[in-house]
């Protein structure tokens, strides 16, 4: 029993079969890698699990309930936060607001009429927020406006703004996407400790040296469904994944 | 203190200050002077910049913050003056109830459009509050005349039930009152050649102006006013952030509505009488202009755009040809003729233009309205003067390219 289970999920757009009978079991505290080429639908499949999407078939289950017809907010409720692909941020707001917004949710809940009480008067949630960009690196920065944050640090920012809701699952979709090398291991680094503290991570990745540093098991998708899912070691080695990613040159 | 940082409290100071010395502060020219007429101290304009400074406050806390821009907000204006004028003939002349019953009314009205229009955003959310408050405005003129009294307007009559004051009507219809004290009252005071006016009007509706900004200040630095300037940035990640967008802007929108009926209920606290103009689209176009004029998102901004605007509409539109004339009058007969032809369009029936033109140059140069522009102008002096506490004209050639 898994923390996060997919069952026979299939998708279709138009003529295109997007997501064909994928079956995934993330087991708790885990890191699962989902890899495959542009396409294969990686993206569609965690679009269905944040409510962004709705399968045409098929099951998913978060710690036993089903995550299939509900709004993103009461998904991430339960206890699921996501990394976007283009990092989603409030760009107006400055780095504090930005990571004191998911904890307030977290506090507070889908919706608090507190028009009266004082941001400033919560002491906890700002703390909280603080010690949550001191440890992706931006404490220093947490005055400025998020706009004006690199691409590596909006990324960072929004990894922040998940963590600080303390979430059972994490979803990442390509955490280090147009990342320097050096902004890569830091942010490996740190995905390393955050799977240390038991937060189970669901993330995509293109770049196999995070994949295979982080990951304790590895679903690959290609054209929709799930071609193989075993551990690293094994991955590797595998003629049908190789001939997935075109002669295996990545790998 | 009052819940407020030391920088909000200080604001809030000064624009108690302000209010309070009004009076003064818009009587700068002496009674006789030729800029007399630039004066802008009298009782009913006071008034109105208080009532439009609480109508675009209220407007800036849905526009401003969420950025649902609102086309129909003038409806929720009308609605509060119609109900106002309703309490006065029925239960008193007393101000009280009539604003009270005006925000109350507003309120509940605009929960109903609130629902209805928030179902989209951007242009859609304008268009549909547009069609509401145009459907008000036609409503007002031909079904609803048993409520509204169509053209003429809802007055009041000599027959007026006004159940708790019956007692001391007279042979003329009583005017309005806040606990006995009438609100055309007042008192004037003469310095010298200066000439004061004090309206106890005015001081109603300034004391209402101040809580309403007390009450949006507390707005904005709420966690509730930091959700709404997080829809306004990215709503998306809002939601994936586990809060639900559309309860935090059916709040922001009734707020904001509830603003409006006050501002109408004071309109009709001062001149009893409502008419359906006020709810036509030109009226919720205005609080938009006003709104973006000062600065939205701003704290100050709406204030000082009602402000403005109600000066050019009331001033600048006073201004005649003749008046040019004298003006002009040390100049030869040709030049003058000339000077008066290339100013015409802009004053009298052509404020509009000029008020145009400002409104063009402040949203092409300064997005941020007239508060930011002065927010500019403070930091430029601040810099000038630690440049030269420092190390004189060299640092301000460094301070310009970190713009």
């Amino acid at each position: 029993m898994g923390i996060l289970e997919v069952k026979g999920v299939n998708k279709r757009f138009g003529g295109l079969k997007a997501l064909d009978e994928v079956n995934i079991d993330v087991a708790e505290g885990t890191v699962h890698a989902i890899i495959g080429p542009n396409g294969a639908g990686k993206s569609t499949l965690l679009n269905c699990f944040v409510g962004r999407l709705e399968p045409d078939t098929g099951t998913v289950t978060f710690n036993g309930s089903s995550l299939l017809n509900r709004q993103p907010h009461e998904i991430n409720q339960m206890g699921v936060s996501r990394v976007f692909q283009t990092p989603e941020i409030f760009g107006d707001l400055t780095l504090l607001e930005n990571v004191m917004i998911p904890a307030f949710a977290r506090r507070d809940g889908v919706f608090a009429l507190d028009a009266w009480s004082r941001v400033a008067g919560a002491a906890d949630i700002r703390d909280k927020a603080v010690a949550m960009l001191d440890d992706v690196g931006l404490a220093s920065k947490a005055e400025s406006v998020a706009a004006q944050l690199s691409r590596g640090d909006k990324r960072r920012l929004e990894l922040a703004m998940c963590l600080v809701q303390d979430p059972k699952l994490l979803l990442l979709d390509e955490p280090t996407a147009g990342m320097a090398r050096a902004d890569t291991n830091r942010t490996i680094d740190l995905m390393k400790e955050i799977a240390k503290s038991g937060v189970t991570m669901v993330v995509i990745e293109h770049d196999m040296h995070v994949v295979f540093s982080l990951a304790e098991r590895i679903s690959v998708l290609a054209q929709g469904t799930v071609i193989v899912e075993d551990e690293p070691s094994k991955i590797k080695g595998n003629p049908k994944v190789q001939e997935a990613y075109l002669g295996g040159a990545h790998l | 203190m009052l819940g407020l940082d030391n920088r909000d409290m200080k604001l809030f100071i000064w624009v108690v200050c302000i209010t309070v010395l009004a009076p003064f502060i818009l009587n700068p020219f002496p009674a006789e002077s030729e800029l007399a007429q630039f004066n802008a101290g009298y009782p009913d304009l006071m008034q109105r910049f208080m009532i439009f400074g609480i109508f675009a406050i209220g407007f800036n806390i849905l526009f401003g913050l969420t950025g649902y821009l609102s086309f129909g907000h003038a409806a929720f204006l009308g609605v509060g003056s119609y109900a106002g004028v309703w309490m006065l003939k029925l239960v008193s002349m007393n101000v009280i109830p009539a604003i009270i019953i005006s925000v109350i009314v507003a309120g509940l009205f605009s929960l109903v459009v609130g629902y209805i229009s928030l179902r989209r955003s951007g242009i859609y959310f304008s268009i549909l509050t547009l069609a509401f408050a145009q459907m008000s405005f036609a409503l007002a003129y031909s079904v609803l005349t048993p409520i509204t009294n169509g053209e003429t307007g809802l007055q009041l009559a000599l027959d007026d039930p006004r159940i708790l004051d019956s007692a001391s009507s007279t042979g003329s219809i009583p005017p309005t009152n806040f606990f006995g004290i009438e609100m055309r009252d007042g008192f004037e005071l003469a310095l010298g050649p200066w000439e004061f006016v004090f309206n106890f009007g005015y001081y109603l509706c300034a004391v209402v102006m101040l809580v309403s900004f007390y009450l949006s200040m507390r707005i904005f630095r709420s966690p509730f006013g930091m959700m709404l300037r997080a829809i306004k940035t990215n709503q998306q990640r809002l939601r994936y952030t586990g809060k639900n967008p559309r309860p935090y802007n059916l709040a922001a929108f009734v707020i904001s509505g509830m603003y409006a009926g006050l501002a109408g209920g004071l309109m009709v606290a001062m001149d009893p009488l409502a008419g359906a103009e006020r709810m036509q689209w030109t009226a919720s176009g205005e609080v938009v202009l006003m709104t973006i004029l000062g600065g939205a998102g701003t704290l100050l901004g709406p204030m000082v755009g009602a402000g403005v605007i109600k000066y050019f509409e009331n001033i600048f539109s006073k201004i005649n040809d003749a008046l040019l004339y004298e003006w002009f009058s040390a100049m030869p007969e040709g030049l003058q003729d000339v000077f008066v032809f290339l100013i015409h369009p802009f004053i009298g029936k052509g404020w509009h233009l000029t008020l145009g033109i400002m409104f063009m140059l402040v949203v092409i140069f300064l997005p941020g309205g007239v508060v930011e522009g002065g927010q500019r102008l403070a930091a430029l002096f601040r810099r000038r003067r630690q440049s030269r506490e420092t190390d004189g004209p060299a640092a301000v050639k460094d301070a310009t390219p970190a713009e």
